[in-house]
């Protein structure tokens, strides 16, 4: 993915009015990517909020604590190393929740009943 | 599917209103531009915290080193929300940051301004921030959708930001005659950057005019301008202090206020690398990452260790 990545025009600036040349590093020193899943209140699911590096999980957990519970924003962290998250594919979508489109005999509304039948 | 299919499903989200995720198709330009503009934004957010740092030693109070503190460790945390969201456009931590200590990557140019007085933290809060909120406020609704939800996250803390400032020049402009002296003079200092932090003007901006169709911006560089002249216009009179423009007049017929001309030269000087901090700002960033190399190396190796060591047991 990274290859076809130019980055050429930074910020709403003219290249040709910007400057300064090209360094190139290696990467080799880079943190491995966490993702930071943060429950704000006890009764509530943690939910995912961004994610960041760290060098393993316990260094993980003190800079999400950091990074985003700055105002009480979380009563517990989760995190989760990137590569181990595994996504559906954004192209399967269609196959894989359209069939739920006309199935809407699942839904309560789906069944009209008469206005004296109470607590239902 | 092919190119031009994915195409136009991508450009019926952007028209449905529906946010792009880091996994479905986007056009190459829109993942650069999205990418420039992320990473710009978090460096602008990095660099911001040099010259507000610079006086936290030096802070009138512990209230206000207080603030202070907490506001500049809010900068950080901004910075780092963006760096997350650019990554999940296929982009390295550390490619966007050597793209910053080598100049190729651009910040808001206001901060290669000095803060000369304990009065410019105010008007930074006040003025830059508030300027910068303009711009978050309409990114809440970016089409891309980390990035999005990165700028409500920022936007709920930089309330903060603006408030202490207003309320750190209020303070000084009841003050005595050299606080309120002091006060004036970082207003007239900042006010003219802070308008030049919208960028170029439409007619000049390259990037604006596709940004806007694919709803990555949602008003023009000139409309925020205005929008915000006319709010600090009016916010000053509470100061009882001057904005440092002769030209600056209600205008009945247009509902909002006539203004002078920015100096432009300035403009494009400082955006070069001519402004009067822009060496001093990168070569702290840079002095920053490469003195802390050893500890990034030290760390990361220090982790391996441990993992080998489990695997061996």
């Amino acid at each position: 993915m990274k290859n076809f990545i130019q980055k050429f025009y930074y910020g709403d600036i003219p290249e040709e009015k910007g400057g300064g040349a090209i360094i190139s590093k290696n990467t080799k020193t880079e943190w491995p990517l966490w993702e930071v899943f943060i429950r704000s209140k006890q009764g509530l699911d943690h939910k995912h909020i961004g994610s960041l590096h760290a060098t393993d999980a316990k260094m993980a957990i003190e800079n999400a604590r950091d990074v985003y519970t700055r105002r009480m924003e979380g009563v517990s962290i989760w995190v989760v190393e990137s590569k181990n998250i595994h996504a559906s594919n954004p192209d399967d979508a269609e196959s894989l929740y359209e069939p739920a489109n006309d199935k809407i005999y699942r839904h309560p509304t789906f069944y009209q009943l008469p206005d004296e039948l109470s607590h239902m | 599917m092919t190119e031009q299919t994915s195409e136009n499903v991508f450009l019926q989200k952007i028209e449905a209103e529906i946010k792009i995720e880091p996994k479905d198709w986007m056009p190459d330009a829109y993942r650069k531009t999205n990418i420039r503009q992320i990473s710009q934004h978090a460096h602008s957010e990095i660099v911001g915290m040099l010259p507000e740092g610079n006086w936290i030693s030096r802070a009138p109070s512990l209230k206000r080193k207080l603030i202070l503190l907490a506001k500049v460790q809010d900068e950080a945390g901004h910075g780092l929300y963006l760096y997350s969201a650019c990554e999940t456009l296929g982009i390295t931590r550390e490619e966007t940051i050597n793209d910053l200590h080598s100049g190729k990557a651009k910040y808001a140019s206001i901060f290669n301004y000095p803060t000369l007085s304990w009065a410019d933290i105010g008007a930074i809060g006040w003025l830059v921030d508030g300027a910068a909120i303009m711009n978050q406020v309409m990114l809440t609704r970016t089409s891309y959708g980390p990035y999005a939800r990165a700028m409500v996250k920022i936007c709920k803390e930089e309330s903060f930001h603006q408030r202490q400032g207003f309320e750190s020049l209020l303070v000084l402009s009841k003050g005595t005659e050299a606080q309120k002296q002091m006060c004036q003079d970082a207003i007239n200092r900042w006010w003219w950057p802070s308008l030049m932090m919208f960028g170029p003007k439409d007619s000049e901006s390259t990037n604006s005019d596709q940004s806007m169709k694919w709803k990555i911006k949602r008003k023009s560089n000139d409309e925020l301008r205005q929008s915000f002249v006319d709010m600090i216009a009016e916010q000053i009179k509470l100061l009882s202090m001057k904005l440092p423009d002769d030209k600056l007049k209600w205008n009945k017929e247009k509902n909002q206020y006539d203004w002078g001309e920015i100096n432009w030269d300035e403009f494009w000087n400082v955006i070069k690398g001519n402004g009067p901090c822009n060496k001093e700002r990168i070569a702290a960033r840079s002095k920053a990452w490469e003195e802390g190399e050893w500890v990034r190396i030290a760390a990361k190796t220090y982790a391996e260790k441990k993992i080998n060591k489990q695997v061996a047991v």
